[in-house]
């Protein structure tokens, strides 16, 4: 009977176990390669500003003098742009998202000088 | 002669994901008239291109759908691409259409969820949303995002797909193709469904040409054309011929649907099977000039787009065209005559999508 079709799908429901991961309890895991965060490597860095010039939604900051990165994290959209850009390869895409925030507030990294 | 009512569907409205508002002018229970308005969110896309140069573009272009994100990126892409003269390595264009059919079946998947809904089968809604986000999955292992892909560029692709994974993709589509055809089956050979489609919406094949619908709705009518059949970035070099029904009811649109998720299973076999080894981009230089028409096929249709440069690396005019724009006439053709408790689903099977059509 046609209209008993569904039945099918029901009855391989009631015996499987639920398809949703059970987070927090359970921890997420993200996938190889998925596009999180921009997380950077300071030491690395030549604080250039190519980051800066190409990131299509002008999310990042880059001073020379200080010497200091910043960005603002809901503005990134996370399109991994100056990750290709970037000359030392400094930059990398974590692959877990930013964590929530309640303000709008700008990630600083600023450069530790050097003695004398 | 009983009195004409008008009612407002919409913009906010339980089955409608996207505001569209339609003033249904109704005699007792039946529709006469569709008023529509369109316009609710409107945000300036086509003329972000003088603030973005070329490049930057590809990201905005995305992000004109949700759903069919990746085709709008391309063929943005490959509308540059044709007026800088820029050959894409075959390995681009495979993966291009890999990406291409994969976001067709999640957008179908999505489609048929909204569609089961609109008429209170609410599990079919959840069992195919549960299969979308298996097809998700598999985007972002291979793309890094789920809905916006980001993998389109000028030139080629940015992420290549490993051999090693690209084996372990197929086994897993293998079970989703049969899991997805059986819930096909299961959704088209129900009484409830046959009776609340077959016969309702009809859109007859000459007012299908006249006036201008496209993708599903175009083939529901009996009509062969798919722009994938020009054969776009690397079509022409798998086998492809369109999906068509003769009904052109709710039914037969859902029917093109379901066989065209079939149909890009075996695309993206062929693609695997054809591909080899080699670079995925080329480097682009120097701006572009001239003006060019893409056309592309998207999950509701076609999409063109219009691009016009002037030597700079700002665009001087970018025109978008999308598939759900082209068939709201169509929409109000059919719904004109129908029954109030049709509208919805009516409404559902031309896919609309309305941040797409407003851009």
């Amino acid at each position: 009977m046609s209209f008993m079709g569904f039945s099918k799908v029901v009855l391989k429901n009631l015996f499987t176990g639920p398809v949703t991961e059970r987070y927090p309890f359970v921890p997420k895991v993200y996938p190889q390669g998925a596009r999180g965060s921009v997380n950077i490597e300071l030491e690395k860095c030549i604080f250039c500003g190519i980051c800066q010039k190409k990131c299509p939604t002008a999310a990042i900051a880059v001073t020379k003098e200080p010497k200091s990165w910043e960005i603002d994290r809901l503005r990134c959209i996370s399109c991994n742009y100056c990750v290709e850009v970037c000359p030392k390869k400094c930059l990398a895409l974590d692959t877990k998202y930013a964590p929530v925030s309640t303000a709008r507030s700008k990630d600083m990294f600023k450069a530790v000088q050097s003695a004398g | 002669m009983s009195e004409r009512t008008i009612i407002p569907f919409g913009p906010q409205h339980p089955v409608l994901p996207e505001p569209i508002h339609l003033d249904l002018v109704v005699e007792d229970e039946k529709v006469i008239e569709a008023i529509p308005s369109i316009g609710f969110i409107h945000r300036g896309l086509e003329r972000l291109v003088e603030k973005k140069d070329y490049v930057d573009y590809v990201y905005v272009a995305e992000r004109i759908c949700g759903i069919c994100s990746f085709i709008h990126g391309l063929t943005y892409c490959m509308a540059i691409e044709e007026l800088m003269k820029v050959q894409v390595p075959d390995r681009a264009q495979y993966l291009r259409i890999i990406w291409s059919e994969l976001s067709r079946i999640h957008s179908h998947l999505l489609w048929l969820g909204l569609t089961a809904d609109s008429f209170g089968f609410e599990s079919m809604f959840m069992q195919s949303w549960r299969l979308r986000e298996q097809i998700l999955d598999i985007i972002e292992e291979t793309t890094g995002g789920r809905v916006i892909f980001g993998s389109a560029k000028i030139g080629g692709v940015r992420r290549d797909i490993s051999s090693v994974k690209m084996d372990e993709i197929m086994k897993k589509m293998n079970v989703y193709r049969k899991d997805i055809a059986q819930l096909c089956e299961q959704f088209m050979k129900d009484q409830t469904v046959k009776h609340r489609m077959q016969g309702v919406g009809l859109l007859s094949r000459a007012d299908a040409i006249s006036l201008g619908a496209v993708g599903p709705m175009l083939r529901g009518s009996g009509i062969a054309q798919d722009i994938r059949s020009t054969g776009y970035s690397g079509y022409d070099r798998i086998g492809f011929t369109p999906v068509t029904e003769t009904a052109g009811d709710c039914y037969a649109r859902c029917m093109v649907r379901m066989r065209e998720m079939d149909a890009s299973f075996v695309m993206i076999e062929q693609c695997v099977g054809k591909m080899t080894d080699g670079p995925i981009e080329v480097k682009v230089t120097g701006n572009p000039a001239g003006e060019f028409f893409m056309r592309s096929e998207q999950p509701r249709g076609e999409a063109i787009y219009y691009a016009k440069a002037n030597g700079t690396k700002f665009l001087s005019r970018l025109r978008v065209r999308t598939p759900t724009f082209a068939n709201i006439p169509p929409l109000l053709a059919t719904l004109a005559g129908c029954q109030l408790a049709d509208v919805p689903v009516i409404v559902l099977t031309i896919d609309p999508c309305i941040s797409c059509a407003e851009r």
